[in-house]
């Protein structure tokens, strides 16, 4: 699924940052240098950033300006970091904690 | 731990409509002033919105939200103002000294005055089904279309018909998501008439009268169950996005946490901290200002932000008594010109109610 808007109404071309590569959960994906990890993610298709540690129901960015924590994941090792608030980076890698069969 | 101390004569908390304008208003006659966002970008609200607001031409009317916060920016920057964006304000202690988390690191900040502009947070309702991925703020939404170019799905729900959730289906439509209507648990619809003929001209079915039961979905939002409140009729959306257009209430826990005596007004969003019509908070050199001071509009947060600018600079000795009260005096008349209509009068009255004698 591809969630991007190409060309925007009011705001013309939205194409912005060059191509740099994320590992989710392992798995590589495409992303804008300069944008959060939530965007990227949500860009995508992947709505998950999280599993609720009691009951493992899934949970994904609410907010977006870093107040809910919805969003957090483990970044390139480092537990709870809000993703909507962070930016991508080449090679980063984002895991998704509670994630089944983890 | 010994963290780094700066002293400065006025920080402003949040660059927003109301915090910028606050900062303009004391730079200009002399006062150091410091604004700490935590954003990246400046303008608060105002850079995500892409619409022409509507209001007086001296509110930016006719103009787009960024475009309007671009102006702000630029007069501050001619004004001399210290604009730091990646810094967060985790702090406000009772002493008066601010703890910032900015790009290099934490440190203090002892300021002679603090304006405290940080806007609001969007409420929620809950139901079953209500923490599903897909289902979030409509000012989410609008961050993630407007700011990041992502949209935050493909067949998009809105809950509430207020000005907020038209404008973000209006937006989201602008983007090419498909709205496939907005639902609204009270009879009427709040937003302003400009903002209701836009989505219907588009076509978006509005649902006054209509509660979400339930949401629906095994990794993320599949569907929405909305409950007609007249005939007790259920409805069923497939959407993979919910959008909670139901309200804002002030973000002021600095305000709280300084020792601000906190007040509640429903007309205002809820929780925020007393203040005068000067916006001084009742504390020795803290103001507050903008939605933050209870949620309204840009253009009223303009004018509480020089109204705050204003009375931060007299109190600090950097304008004379008579010209504070005559620039006082203007502000005034404008917010009375900003607070008309039905709700503006509600809004009014809250106010009023907290220092009309
Ligand atoms: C969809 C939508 C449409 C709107 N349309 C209109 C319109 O047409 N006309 C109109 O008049 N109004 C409109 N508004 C309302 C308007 O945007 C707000 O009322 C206005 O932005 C409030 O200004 P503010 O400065 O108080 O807060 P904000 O604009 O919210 O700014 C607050 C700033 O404070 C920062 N901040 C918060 N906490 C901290 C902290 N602890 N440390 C550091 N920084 C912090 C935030 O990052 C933010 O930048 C709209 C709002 C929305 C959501
Ligand atoms: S989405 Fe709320 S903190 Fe990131």
């Amino acid at each position: 699924m591809d969630l991007r808007v190409g060309r925007h109404a009011v705001l013309g071309e939205m194409e912005g940052g060059k191509l740099v590569t994320i590992y989710v959960d392992g798995v590589p994906l495409k992303a804008r240098e300069g944008e959060p990890i939530a965007a990227a993610l949500y860009a995508h298709g992947i709505r998950t950033t999280r599993y609720s540690p009691r009951l493992g129901e899934p949970r994904g960015p609410f907010c977006m300006i870093g107040r809910c924590t919805e969003c957090a994941m483990t970044v390139d090792g480092e537990p709870n970091v809000r993703t909507c608030m962070t930016a991508v980076r080449d090679g980063m890698r984002v895991d998704t904690p509670g994630r089944p069969g983890e | 731990m010994n963290l780094p101390l700066e002293h400065t004569a006025l920080a402003v908390v949040g660059a927003g409509p109301a915090g910028l304008c606050a900062a303009v208003e004391a730079a200009r006659s002399g006062v150091p002033v410091v604004v700490l966002d935590e954003n990246e970008r400046a303008g608060g609200q105002l850079f995500k919105q892409v619409h022409r607001f509507f209001g007086s031409r001296r509110h930016g009317a006719g103009k787009r939200g960024y475009e309007i916060a671009d102006d702000l920016i630029a007069e501050c920057l001619r004004a001399g103002v210290d604009i730091r964006l990646g810094s967060s304000v985790i702090a406000f202690f009772p002493e008066g000294e601010l703890m910032v988390d900015g790009p290099g690191g934490v440190y203090l900040v002892r300021p002679q005055a603090v304006v405290i502009a940080t806007g609001a947070s969007e409420k929620t309702i809950a139901f079953p089904g209500w923490t599903l991925p897909g289902i979030m703020g409509a000012g989410a939404a609008q961050t993630l279309v407007n700011v990041h170019g992502v949209l935050p799905g493909k067949r998009v729900l809105i809950a509430g018909a207020g000005n907020v959730g038209l404008i973000v289906s209006y937006q989201l439509l602008q983007a090419g998501a498909d709205v496939v209507g907005i639902v609204e648990a009270s009879h009427g619809v709040s937003g302003y008439e400009v903002h209701l003929d836009r989505v219907r001209r588009e076509g978006v079915p509005i649902y006054p009268g209509h509660r979400i039961i339930s949401a629906r979905g095994r990794d993320g939002l599949e569907a929405v169950v909305v409950k007609d409140l007249r005939g007790g009729r259920t409805v069923l959306f497939e959407a993979d996005s919910l959008c909670m257009a139901v309200g804002m209430s002030p973000m002021a826990e600095l305000a709280a946490m300084r020792g601000c005596r906190m007040v509640f007004r429903e007309e205002l969003g809820g929780f925020l901290p007393w203040h005068d019509e000067k916006m001084r908070a009742g504390l020795q050199g803290v103001y507050v200002a903008g939605d933050a001071a209870g949620v309204e509009e840009a253009s009223v947060a303009m004018e509480e932000g020089r109204m705050s600018g204003i009375s931060a600079a007299e109190e600090m000795g950097s304008m004379k008594k008579r010209q504070a009260a005559a620039r006082r005096a203007a502000v005034s008349r404008r917010l009375a010109d900003l607070r008309r209509g039905p709700y503006g009068e509600a809004r009014m009255a809250a106010k009023c109610s907290l220092y009309c004698a």
